[in-house]
This record gives structure tokens, sequence and C-alpha cells, in this order.
């Protein structure tokens, strides 16, 4: 795409193209990049994890499948899904028209040690990590 | 390197995603697949199709030639501009190419190939032709452009050059009309009406630059993809190929048994597998569960036998959910199971086309 994608400050990056917000109460927001979305193009199908499944860093928790192609989503920590966003069964669209907003994924509680959380990038380095990608 | 299309700098003007379609730069989409594809069933879009091969053949017995060289019959074109969908196939049967032929004049036809299978087929045809005395030019001095859509005759034929602006008004589908330069058909590959347009190379970015201006929009190979699939159209290379036959892709209605003693590459073997009966068929699956979208390679199951393949595959945005055509054994079937990831999932069986003129054409039942 001609058009540079948005890459918020306040969020972590996994090289596989999600993201993760750390909320003030601990949990973690999980969605995937405005960049991700956009090589995928349209959604039309979002396939989530079940609340209470344990999820390990690096593993498949999730598929967001676009016109074009399925593609795996991967979980940016180890810890247990709380909570889903079930807005996208009906409207996968979200998460092309806002993905670090209401396009979110699902939320998780990290594990308390070794949450694998601190391996994430900044968006400055996300930022490297695409620029090296085109 | 790849090719480009005399329509390139337009393209990433409208801000275009360039990808290497067989050789030649061409737009994926300008944005939003989706978005483009809804605008052909409901409007009017414009595709550049500059890397199809465009074949004249001319000569004495050139009716002659094609009648020997196509599996559907030229002797069906009765007038000047009528057209032909047909397969071209090899001695054993199988698909070269698919291909549209519109008959100029008695000793003039014009033939639209794959742009995948360019050299392979001219080649072929080249050698075909020898006996025949039939002259074969495969011209690289045109532009390509189809213009679909329910709107897109309408807002197209300002736009043409004067002189052809009543003929082209006057096409009944599945003909053709043409000036010195220029060449218009009433075709496409969509299932919506509209024209495909042959025109000079120095003409084609104001050609495209006017159509714009009449409100129609640019559409990528994507969009063309999810159109076509939609309109049940076989997709060369990929649900066509050299290692089946027409009868194995859901196309015998396009080979024209009769009359009997008409000779044509491949006959001889297409009627032993007619005969026997024994081959696959292709079939239309829809797909009505959110957990998943057809996609070609997926493997079909009848009652738990690994029995075919999903060769083309997609979501339907017309219809809001996934599409595909298949080729499976010759029984009747009423339902499938495919596997899609880990999970097996039922596909009805139905006959294309999925939809035709922005409506569906199969029975949808609510998920």
């Amino acid at each position: 795409m001609s058009t540079k994608s948005e890459i918020p400050e306040d969020l972590k990056y996994a090289k596989s193209h999600e993201w993760a917000r750390i909320e003030a109460d601990g949990t973690v927001t999980v969605g995937i990049s405005d960049h991700a979305q956009k090589a995928l193009g349209d959604l039309v199908y979002v396939e989530l994890p079940e609340i209470g499944q344990e999820l390990e860093v690096g593993a498949e928790c999730a598929v967001v499948e676009s016109v074009k192609a399925a593609s795996d989503v991967f979980s940016p920590a180890n810890g247990k899904v709380i909570k889903i966003n079930e807005a996208l069964v009906d409207e996968p669209e979200l998460v092309n028209k806002s993905p670090y907003r209401d396009g979110w994924l699902f939320k998780m509680q990290p594990d308390k040690d070794d949450s694998g959380l601190n391996e994430l990038f900044s968006a400055a380095k996300y930022q490297v990590i695409l620029d090296n990608e085109d | 390197m790849s090719k480009k299309t005399p329509l390139y700098a337009k393209h990433l003007q409208a801000n275009a995603k360039m990808v290497d379609f067989h050789g030649w730069l061409m737009p994926l989409h300008y944005g939003s697949q989706l978005t483009e594809h809804h605008q052909v069933r409901r409007d009017a879009g414009v595709f550049d199709v500059s890397h199809m091969t465009v074949l004249d053949l001319s000569g004495q017995r050139a009716r002659e030639f094609l009648r020997y060289l196509l599996a559907n019959d030229v002797a069906k074109l009765k007038e000047a501009g009528q057209a032909l969908y047909s397969c071209m196939l090899n001695e054993r049967g199988k698909v070269l190419d698919d291909l549209i032929v519109y008959q100029q004049t008695e000793t003039q036809f014009r033939m639209v190939c794959n742009a995948a299978t360019r050299d392979k087929v001219s080649n072929w045809i080249k050698k075909q032709a020898k006996n025949f005395g039939v002259r074969i030019q495969d011209s690289l001095h045109y532009a390509m452009l189809a213009i679909q859509g329910p709107t897109a005759r309408d807002k197209t034929l300002p736009c043409l050059p004067p002189e052809l602006q009543s003929a082209a008004l006057g096409l009944k589908p599945f003909h053709s009309c043409w000036s010195e330069q220029w060449f218009v058909a009433r075709t496409g590959y969509t299932g919506e009406d509209g024209f495909e347009v042959i025109l000079p190379v120095p003409q084609a970015q104001s050609f495209w630059d006017n159509l714009l201006l009449a409100g129609i929009k640019p559409i990528g190979l994507a969009a063309r993809d999810t159109l076509r699939l939609e309109a049940g159209m076989r997709l060369y290379g990929t649900d066509l190929d050299e290692n089946h036959s027409p009868l194995e892709s859901g196309l015998e209605w396009t080979v024209a048994w009769t009359p009997p003693n008409r000779e044509f590459i491949g006959r001889d073997a297409l009627e032993e597998q007619r005969q026997r009966r024994e081959h696959s068929i292709m079939v239309g699956l829809i797909l009505n569960d959110k957990r998943g979208v057809l996609r070609g390679h997926q493997t079909v199951y009848l009652e738990n036998r690994e029995e075919g393949q999903i060769t083309s595959g997609t979501f339907s945005p017309t219809l809001g959910m996934s599409i595909g055509l298949a080729r499976v054994p010759p029984e009747v079937h009423e339902q499938v199971t495919v596997a899609i990831r880990n999970k097996q999932l039922t596909a009805k069986v139905v006959k294309p086309p999925f939809v035709r003129h922005g409506k569906a054409c199969i029975d949808i039942e609510p998920a």
C-alpha cells in the first residue's frame, strides 16, 4: 500500500504483527496492526479463542480471514483469555476500519511471572521491522 | 522484469497495489477489493486487461482451420461480429486454453486468449495453422479494457469514437463491432452486462481518463476473481488445465459434438472419455457457515472418503458467504464435507452460476 501504516506509541508489537495494550488493571488487549490488516485486505471472518483458554506466547490463538486469504494470529503473551470481541463475528470489517480500537480481538490476563510481554517491541522498533520488510 | 501495460501510470495514479501476474505488473486493488466488487455489481467498473493475448487470424481457410482447432464450432457464427466461447484442446482432449473467438469477416477472426498461456498458445496455433495457410498476428500494439456493470454500457458509449457509438449501442450480447482501429464487444468475465474494448495504445490513457470522468471506477484483479467466480466462470490454470478435459471441468456445453464428422483436435480422446462416463465432474459449492472460507486445494470428502478438490474458492461479497468450484467423482451429490483447518464443514452442491446481473441464482437457506 502506498499509504503509511499507523503505529500508536502506547502499544507493544510482535514481529508477527499483533499489538498488545497493557491496561491499567494489568490485563492485556490484543489485536492485529494496521499494517497487518492492510496486507490482508477486507476481512470476512474472524475465529477467536475461547474464554478461559490458556495461551502460550507465539502460539496460534486466532484466525483472521480476508476475501484473499486466511492468516493465523499468534499470542503476544502467556496467559488466559478473559474476554473476546463478539462484535467481530458479524462485523469482521471492524478490524479493517479500526484495528487499534473497535477491531480488538481478545483480552487476556497475562501470567504473573514469565508473561513474555517484555519481549514485545516498542512502536519505534516495530516501525524499523516494517521498513525492513518493504 | 515484469511487463507493464499502457495504463501502468494510470494505476499508480489511482493508488493501485501492483502485483506480478504471469509476468505482467497488474493492479490487485485500488484500496478495497470488496468495494470494487460491489461497484461492478451495482454500477460500473473498468478493468485493464491489456495483458490478455489478442490474436488475429486471416486467410481463405481461416474458418476451416478454427473448426479444426477449437472444441466449439465456429460454424455456429452466422453473422459478422458474432462471438463464441471455446476451449482449445491438445490431442489428449485436455484444455490448452479457453478463449473467445469473434468472427469479423468470412476470412478474418479475432481471438482473445489468456495472458498466462501467451507463448504456449501462440506457438501451438502457429504450428497447427501451417497446413491451412492461415496468417496469425499476435499483436502487442493494443490496449484492452473491460467495462462491466449494470450502467457500464450507458456510461461507456459517449467515451467511444463517434463513428462507433451507434453500432456499439445496438450490439446484442456476445456480438462485436469495430472501426479501423477500435474493437468493441458486448462480452465480459463478471456476469454483468458491459463491453470489452480493444484499442490502439496511444489512445488508451485518454480513454481510461474519460471512463473515470464518466463515473466508472477502476477495478483490480482481486475483484475480477471474486466476480468471475460468482458468475461461475472458469479461470485457466486454476479450474482448467492440461490435465483435465472440458468434461472434467463442467464445460461439456462448450463442446460441439455435432456434426459428428467434424474433426477437431482432441475429439477422439474426448469421445472415448464421454462414452465411458467415468470422468470426474465440476460442481459449485456454497458454504453457509461463518467458520471458514472455501479455498483452492482444500480436500472434498464424500462419506468420509477423500474424493475431490476445490479448484477455486472465495468469500462471495454478493451472497455474503463462501462459494467455490470443486472437481469430484461423477455420482450425484447433494452435499459434501470440506476440510478447513481443523474442521469438517458441510457445503451444499449447487449448479453455477452463483450470481448473474447482480442477483443470486441459487437458493440460499439462512445460516
